[in-house]
């Protein structure tokens, strides 16, 4: 069947880019084309937005934020606004090849219940986290004996959406502990891998499970 | 823009009820251009008292439509782009075949020998429109409130003919509580003596009778919040109680003008006939499993609610989300914030405006790499 040409005057999308989010990047590189994606916590849908423009994804994304969610779906994604857990439930086994949890699982109230409920609607899940075993926050609680706030974790205790908090070597013992197969690990220092001492010099982590 | 309402006639229309009208007859207007693919084609759905007179300057009346704010050049429904349909519903009293009409086989209004009508033949005649119009596929369906009912309907019943609908502010059945409001302004009409069976055609109409049905009705298209903030307990006119039974309060006063205002435009026996169809809404025909009714639909969704909306509630648009989830549907959706009650899709359009727009052009960009891309 050919496809008719809408005209395309006004309103244009301009061509999604991937913000400045380093999990991001490795994120796009791990998703294969043509799959069905769900994003826990898309935000605005950058990243969603971003893998139908370039690996012609099915793109579905859960937000809690209204305001998120509106930019999201102006953005062109299936967003829904809805909590992450009561969100999850709906879905059926395998429903999706990627389930993406990029820099929430630290602000889920049931973390263990999120990342088995990923592994069932989808195939593989992908887990993104700010470390808690980075030097600077060690740093901080050593020499300051206070709540560490850094770049890495920027509110104070009292406004912190981060309700846990987690190093890569706490995430590698749960995953061992529960069963959750890891495929890949990325340890990013800004947009660099780091290779020796992740648990130490990693700022972020991104870890491809299933 | 000035436009015009036209009219289209068919033979005949078979409806839920068994029953057949011929000939049959629908008002309807147009905004922007069909494109040479007949592909950006999208009807918009009215609610219970609208008409095909939904964008803007009448040639009529001189008076905007009842969405101007969200369809015209650069709006959400961006007329530079799409192609815009509006028609008056079946059994209405705004140009549509309705009780009103002549009966061709006595010469006289139908009256009260109109057959009951449902949403599912309002959509029915839709797509004879649609179809005459050289239209094999619609972009999108949109509608608020009843308009939602029918765009619902639409992915239902034609899922092959439409690539997405925007039900807002509506559910997917009427609820105890909206079959109740609907049946206070029925009463309120048949208890008025100038209503005489539904034959006042020649005399008077049932004026105190449907201005007291749309009074009960504007108090649940506003929220509390939005009462209190337009009316207060301000007095009209005066600067202390008239210990009678006149008017005292603004509110009161609001909803008297608006009550007679309502009868110079609106058919009593349409009011009927309307809320009847809308209280008979059911998606899944009582059976209560939405996912049977959407098994074969591959149709995009956007639903659309707002927190103060008590008439249309938030929970009714969530389980029709929730179902499309579970179905791995492809349905985007938001709960927007606003004050204006179930009013709010006609007057709180910015943020509509936003999420409508994208998805719309969303929905484009998919039919044109994939056409009838159904749920994953």
């Amino acid at each position: 069947m050919s496809v008719p040409e809408t005209k395309q005057s006004a309103g244009t999308v301009p061509a999604a880019k991937l913000a400045d989010r380093p999990d991001f990047h490795i994120i796009g590189e791990i998703v294969e084309a043509g799959s069905r994606v769900l994003d826990l916590g898309c935000g605005e849908g950058e990243l969603l937005a971003w893998l139908v423009q370039n690996k012609n994804v099915v793109a579905r994304g859960v937000e809690i934020s209204a305001l998120k969610v509106r930019k999201a779906i102006a953005r062109g994604v299936s967003a829904y606004q809805g909590d992450l857990d009561e969100g999850l439930a709906d879905y059926p086994d395998r429903a999706f090849d990627y389930v993406i949890l990029s820099q929430t699982l630290q602000e889920t109230r049931a973390p263990l219940h999120v990342l088995r409920e990923m592994l069932r609607v989808g195939r593989r899940a992908i887990v993104s986290f700010p470390n808690f075993g980075h030097w600077t926050v060690r740093g901080t609680m050593l020499f300051t004996g206070q709540a560490p706030k850094t770049k890495l974790f920027p509110y104070d205790w009292y406004n912190s959406p981060n309700i846990h908090f987690l190093s890569i070597n706490d995430f590698e013992d749960l995953c061992r502990d529960s069963g959750f197969p890891i495929a890949r690990r990325y340890f990013l220092s800004g947009s660099s891998r780091i290779a020796v001492m992740p648990n130490l010099l990693a700022q972020t982590a991104v870890f491809l499970l299933g | 823009m000035v436009v015009e309402t036209r009219s289209a006639q068919f033979d005949s229309i078979s409806l839920d009820s068994g029953a057949t009208l011929a000939p049959v007859e629908i008002a309807y207007e147009t905004y922007g251009h069909l494109n040479a693919a007949r592909s950006n084609a999208i009807l918009v759905t009215h609610a219970f008292t609208g008409d095909a007179h939904a964008a803007g300057i009448s040639h009529e009346s001189g008076k905007p439509g009842w969405w101007d704010n969200m369809i015209g050049p650069g709006k959400a429904f961006d007329t530079d782009r799409y192609f815009v349909i509006c028609s008056n519903v079946l059994g209405g009293c705004q140009g549509t075949t309705g009780p009103g009409s002549t009966n061709p086989a006595t010469g006289r209004p139908y009256a009260m020998s109109f057959p009951v009508i449902t949403i599912r033949d309002m959509v029915r005649l839709q797509r004879m429109l649609v179809c005459s119009l050289g239209i094999e596929r619609l972009l999108a369906v949109a509608g608020g409130s009843m308009g939602g009912m029918q765009a619902l309907e639409w992915a239902v019943s034609y899922p092959e003919m439409v690539l997405a609908v925007l039900p807002i502010a509506t559910t997917w059945r009427h609820s105890a509580q909206q079959i109740a409001f609907n049946e206070v302004g029925r009463q309120a009409i048949m208890a008025d003596p100038d209503w005489a069976d539904g034959n006042y055609y020649d005399s008077k109409p049932p004026g105190r009778g449907l201005a007291i049905a749309r009074m009960v009705g504007h108090i649940t298209y506003m929220s509390d919040e939005s009462m209190r903030e337009k009316f207060g307990r301000r007095l009209r006119e005066k600067e202390t109680f008239g210990f009678d039974f006149g008017v005292d309060f603004e509110v009161e006063s609001y909803l008297r003008y608006r009550g007679n205002q309502f009868v110079s435009r609106f058919d009593a026996n349409s009011y009927l006939y309307i809320t009847k169809a809308e209280d008979y809404f059911d998606l899944t025909n009582g059976s209560g499993r939405l996912a049977d009714a959407f098994r074969d639909v591959g149709t995009r969704f956007l639903v659309i609610s707002f927190t103060s909306d008590w008439l249309y509630p938030s929970y009714q648009s969530q389980e029709i989300v929730r179902v499309l989830r579970r179905m791995n549907g492809d349905v985007a959706y938001c709960d927007l914030q606003s004050n204006y009650g179930h009013d709010a899709f006609l007057v709180d359009v910015a943020e509509q405006t936003e999420i409508v727009r994208g998805f719309l052009d969303s929905t484009a960009r998919m039919g044109r790499t994939s056409p009838n891309k159904g749920a994953a």
